[in-house]
Formats: structure tokens, sequence, C-alpha cells
């Protein structure tokens, strides 16, 4: 005996007609909390970074006569009137410098996690789809990197170029990434390569390239896309770093909250706010790509569903 | 019956064979250890168009054999050995890529699991037409509508909208029947089934065994159903092969082999048939102990820790295999011909 319920649900599905897993997928992401939160602190981040022009009331560089006659050892104007975080070291306004900071990191993050993704992804799909020399190739050489601390592999490459540039930045962020998407994808490339329909695929005369891609990469991706987000968290702060360090970018006058908060440093006791802010933005920001990415992960577990 | 295809009433074919395996032998090699030989000169043809079955217990070898002459073994650590003879070549010498022409096209394969077989993100209509692109050269939308024709011939109800479904909004009948349409999309002449109605509801298995006999009577193919259960085989095959330890232990007619059993083995089996009407998740292994028991073929009989019929040169001499009135028997103590 079928219930109403049971009926209708039935209905339901075979209305569905066409949802794939991945769909199933984030329809459980909509009722985790989790997820939710960090999807809202990303959402919010990327609206900002967009809108910032407009959210922002000066230019970065912009200084302010009114401000800077207040300025003197030992002491930084505050909030007031016109300028709502009040003045920066340099008598700039602090507010539109942190908003517009925001875009300079989701660039910087995305660009540097992107070139990660694209250069781990082929070399692991290499690695993974052949086997053999090119894997043990290839395997030896994302070792050596992932042997390295993330964030000294960074800054050695960063060193490398003969001036600081947001490209020598990205470029050195993105290099972090590249060994932790190949040893990924690698992973579940071969983890598809002995599965039932890749051999199912292969005992179809399937042509190789159209199983590697159409049967194994589709289906090797998830823990990839999963890894993606939660390296935009590390770009980010390693980006952060880089500047903080003063590998970043040279251009004095762009807002940045890593180099923010290393000319903070000697002002702590004077305003701690300068500092205070940019490091509670990266920290927020990484915190939500992180909630994102693991929530990501569970929902793309398949022993997860149900 | 088939009718279009020439054989006489024994089921024998007259004419040249599809398939003919000869020795296949199939030796997994581990540095360090010694070689562990799954199949061991295994032997058997097939007629064009004939059912013929390859029976035994789980891991006697029967997968690896149908993945030896589909070349589906992995590359390495793997030695094969013998011959697998279809339309004058030999499958295990072919180079690959010539192999990934006949696959799917010359010759196909269904296996146990039908939810693990399909890409569980590309819906089924594209995997079915997938091979009609590949192999038989079909233009999209003339594959999508020969696909939906497929997945209607093998019994999918509204079969327009299943093409856009995914494996996983199937059922695991539903699959079976869609991989069997796959099989089949380009007309091989040779089909493969490994345990194909294992992973299904009992209710469902013998729907899809009269699937695939209806099919390949269609189609004309030749079908090597493997499976571990008799009973499959029973309203299924015109010759039995029944495999023990890698190598064919006794070979007949299905009917001869129902009605007098001479090999130790095969009564056991048929003493293990499951049936419908007995409960669900009973132990029906008739037999005692297991393959771990086995005894090196080299120098006894790999049946003979098990074998109730056991005599003393079993354990120091290898029974050859012999053929007679065409039934072929490995065995040095076999169960008397009664009522033959
Ligand atoms: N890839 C492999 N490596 C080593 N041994 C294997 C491999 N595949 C199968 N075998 C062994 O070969 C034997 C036959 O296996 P198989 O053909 O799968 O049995 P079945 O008759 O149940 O299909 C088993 O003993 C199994 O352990
Ligand atoms: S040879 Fe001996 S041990 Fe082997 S099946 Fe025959 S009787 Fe049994
Ligand atoms: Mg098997």
């Amino acid at each position: 005996m079928t219930t109403l319920l049971q009926r209708k649900r039935k209905r339901v599905d075979d209305l569905a007609g066409g949802r794939s897993l991945t769909q199933e997928a984030l329809r459980r992401l909509r009722r985790d909390p989790v997820a939710l939160t960090g999807a809202a602190i990303v959402g919010l981040f990327v609206l900002v970074a967009v809108f910032a022009p407009l959210i922002a009331p000066y230019e970065a560089t912009q200084s302010f006569p009114q401000l800077q006659q207040d300025l003197r050892p030992g002491s930084i104007p505050g909030p007031q009137e016109g300028f709502l975080l009040g003045s920066d070291q340099l008598g700039r306004d602090f507010f539109s410098r942190l908003v517009l900071a925001s875009q300079q990191t989701l660039l910087v993050g995305v660009l540097a996690t992107l070139i990660g993704l694209v250069v781990g992804m082929v070399i692991g799909t290499l690695a993974g789809a052949f086997g053999g020399w090119v894997d043990t190739l290839l395997m030896r050489v994302t070792d050596v990197l992932l042997a390295i601390p993330s964030l000294l592999l960074a800054i050695s490459v960063a060193a490398l170029f003969a001036s600081p540039s947001q490209t020598s930045v990205i470029i050195a962020v993105s290099i972090v990434g590249v060994p932790i998407f190949a040893r990924l994808l690698r992973g579940s490339m071969l983890a598809q390569r002995d599965s039932d329909h890749v051999v199912a695929a292969t005992a179809l005369g399937v042509r190789r390239p159209a199983v590697v891609l159409r049967h194994m990469l589709p289906n090797a991706i998830g823990p990839v896309v999963v890894q993606a987000t939660l390296t935009l968290a590390t770009s980010i702060l390693d980006a952060a770093a880089l500047s903080f360090l003063g590998l970043g970018d040279a251009d004095p006058g762009r807002a940045e909250w890593g180099l923010m908060l290393a000319q903070a440093q000697a002002l702590l006791e004077v305003r701690p706010a300068l500092a205070l802010y940019p490091a509670a933005a990266i920290i927020v920001i990484a915190l939500g790509f992180t909630l994102l990415g693991e929530s990501l992960r569970e929902a793309l577990d398949p022993k997860g569903s149900r | 019956m088939t009718t279009s295809l020439q054989k006489t009433p024994g089921g024998a074919s007259t004419g040249e064979p599809l398939l003919s395996v000869r020795d296949l032998t199939v030796a997994f090699t581990r540095r360090g250890e010694p070689d562990s030989v799954a199949v061991d000169g295994v032997s058997f043809d097939v007629a064009p168009g004939q059912i013929v079955g390859l029976v035994g217990e789980s891991g006697c070898g029967k997968s690896v054999t149908s993945m030896a002459i589909t070349r589906l073994l992995p590359a390495r650590g793997v030695r094969v050995t013998g011959s697998a003879m279809m339309d004058g070549v030999d499958l295990l010498t072919l180079p690959e890529a010539e192999m990934r022409e006949r696959r799917g096209r010359d010759l196909s394969m269904v296996f146990q699991d039908p939810l693990s077989s399909l890409n569980p993100v590309i819906p089924v209509g594209l995997q079915v037409t997938e091979v009609l692109t590949r192999h038989r050269g079909m233009k999209k939308e003339a594959a999508r509508a020969e696909a939906a024709d497929l997945l209607d011939r093998v019994g999918i109800p509204d079969p327009r909208r299943r093409l856009d479904s995914y494996p996983h909004q199937l059922s695991g009948g539903m699959r079976q029947r869609a991989l069997i349409a796959i099989a089949l999309a380009c007309r091989p002449r040779l089909l493969i089934a490994d345990e194909p109605t294992t992973a299904l509801d009992v209710t469902i298995q013998a729907q899809i065994l009269e699937l695939l006999k209806d099919m390949v009577r269609d189609t004309g193919a030749a079908l090597v159903m493997i499976t571990h259960d008799l009973g499959v085989v029973a309203g299924l095959c015109e010759t039995v092969n029944v495999l023990y330890g890698g190598r064919i232990v006794e070979r007949a007619q299905r009917h001869r082999l129902f009605a007098t059993p001479r090999h130790p083995y095969t009564n056991g089996l048929l003493g293990s048939i499951p049936r419908l009407d007995s409960p669900a998740g009973e132990d029906l292994v008739a037999i005692p102990g297991s393959v771990a028991d086995n005894l090196p073929w080299a120098s006894a009989c790999a049946f003979a820790p098990r074998c109730p019929r056991a005599v003393g040169v079993c354990r120091t001499t290898t029974p050859e295999a012999e053929t007679s009135g065409g039934r072929l028997l490995r065995c040095h103590n076999p169960v008397p011909a009664t009522a033959e």
C-alpha cells in the first residue's frame, strides 16, 4: 500500500527527470547552516569587492588636510564626520582603503587559485590517466614541492622576481596550490581508472581521450572543487603574508590588507584599529572559504548521501 | 530456437566457431612472490549465435577469463598466454587501437553491478549514444532516436524521457536493461555477460535473463553467460563449461550435464542450486570447504580436499581432460554414467 505522501514523493522524483548527483549535493548544502554561514561571508565579500568603488566614499590614495593636521606622533584621528573609521597614518580615509583593499584580495586570491588549479589539474590528469613513468616523474616533482612549507615556497618564488609586483604575488601563491591539486586529482583519477564504469566504457571501445575526459575527469573532480574553495582561503592568507613581508605589490598607494597590517604594526599602541580591521577581514574571509569548502566536501561525499 | 544460424541439433556448430579460446592462461605476477595462476589452460569454442555457460564458484577464474579475452586486465602484473581467435585474428595479440575498434562493435560485455557500470555523472541516453556515434558513425539526433528505440526494445518504459535520467534515478533492473541495450547497440556478434543478474533482486533476475535471451536471439549475437549459479544456466545455455580452480573440469550439452553430471564438482553444484522457494539468506553451499583448500593442479586434482569421491591418485596425479561422446571430463573417479 502506498501512502499519499509516498505517491506524492514519487511524483516529485519523476518530475525531477534528470537530476544529477551534484544537484542533489547542492540541495543538501542549502540546508546546512555551516555552508550557509560560509556562503554568506563569501557572498558578502564578493559583493563588497565588486562594488567597492561605489561603497568607498574616497579614493585609496586621497589624503585629507583636515585629517593630516591632526596627525602627530602618538595620535591618529579617529572616526569623525565624513570619515567612518577615521584616518590612517597618512591622513587617508581608513574606511575607503579597507573597502577598496577587498578588490586586491579577491583578484589575487581567485587568480592564484585558478592558475594553480589549471596547472595542477593538467599534471594530475596526465599522471593519473597514463601512469607509468609519466606518473612517476610528475609525482616526484610534486613531492618536492609539497615537502616545502607552503609560505616558504611562496616566499622563495616571490623572491625570484627582480621587483615585487601583483603578478609576482599571484605566481608565487599559485605555485603553492599546484602540487596539492595535482596530487589530489591524480589520486582520484587512479581510483577512476580501475572503477567499474571506466572498465565498462573501455569494454565498449570508447576512445582513450573520451574515457579520460568524459568518464574519468568529471568523476574525479569533486575533491578538487572542494580543495579549490579551501585553497582560496590559504591563497588569500599567503598573499597577505607576502605583502606583510614586503614581497607584495610595490605600489605604495594601493590598498592591500597585508600591507596595511604591516604598516600598522608600529602604530599598534596609537591606533590598534589600523591593524585590527585588516587582520579581521583577512581572517573572516579565509574562514568563510574554509567553512564553505568543508561543507562542500561533506555534501559531495557519497557516504554522506542518505 | 534460432533459425537463421546453422546449427546441428546437438548445438555444436557446423562451420567455423565465432570465438575459439585455446590454452588461455592468466597469471598474476608480483615481485617477490610466486606467480598466482588464475586461469590455467582454458579452451572452449563459441559458435555464432550460440549460448555458452561458464560456471563455477566465486574465485574460480570466470571474470579473469572474460577480461583476458576482452583484454581488460591491467597492463602490468599480468601474464596472459594462449589464444582467442575471432574472425581469424587472435584478440590476445591485436594492437590496442584495433582492439578498441572491436570492443563494443564485434564483442561486448555486460557486468555484474549495473549501478557502478554506468557513469554516474552522465545521463543514460548519452551513454547509449556514445557507442552509436563511436562505432556506427551516427549523428547526434539520429543516435538519440536510435537510443530511445533501443531503450524501448529492452523494455524501459517512457524511453524518450529516460534518456535524460541519471543512472541513480533508475531501478537496478532498469539499469541492467540499459546496460544490455548499450552492449547490444552496435549489434556485436559476441556478448559476454559476467554475472549479469547477481546484483539484482530474485524477482528481477528472471526478467533480465529472459531479456538477454530475447535480445541475443533478435540480434543473432552469441552469448557467453558467466555465472556461479547453475540455476541461471538451466534455462539458457546450450553448452556449459564448469570451471574449477582456473581449469575446465567438465563440459557438456546442458541437458546432459544436468541429467547426468559426471564430475563430482558439477554434481555438488547441482545439489546447491538455489530455488525460489528456499528461505532468503540460507546458505546453499552443498560442497564443503572452500577454494582456499585447493591443491596445485600441477601435481594433483585441485578439488581433491573437498571431493567426496577422492581416491589416492587424486592427490598425486593431475587428472587430464578427456573427451568422449561430446563431453569433456577431468576426473580420476567420475560419478558413474548411470542414466546416459
Ligand atoms: N587483479 C588481480 N590480481 C591478483 N589476483 C587476481 C586479480 N583479479 C583476480 N585475481 C584472482 O584470480 C582468481 C579468479 O578471480 P575471478 O576471475 O574474479 O573469479 P570469479 O570466477 O569469481 O569471477 C581469484 O583467485 C582472484 O583472487
Ligand atoms: S579427480 Fe579425484 S578429487 Fe578430483 S574430482 Fe575427480 S575424484 Fe574428485
Ligand atoms: Mg567474477
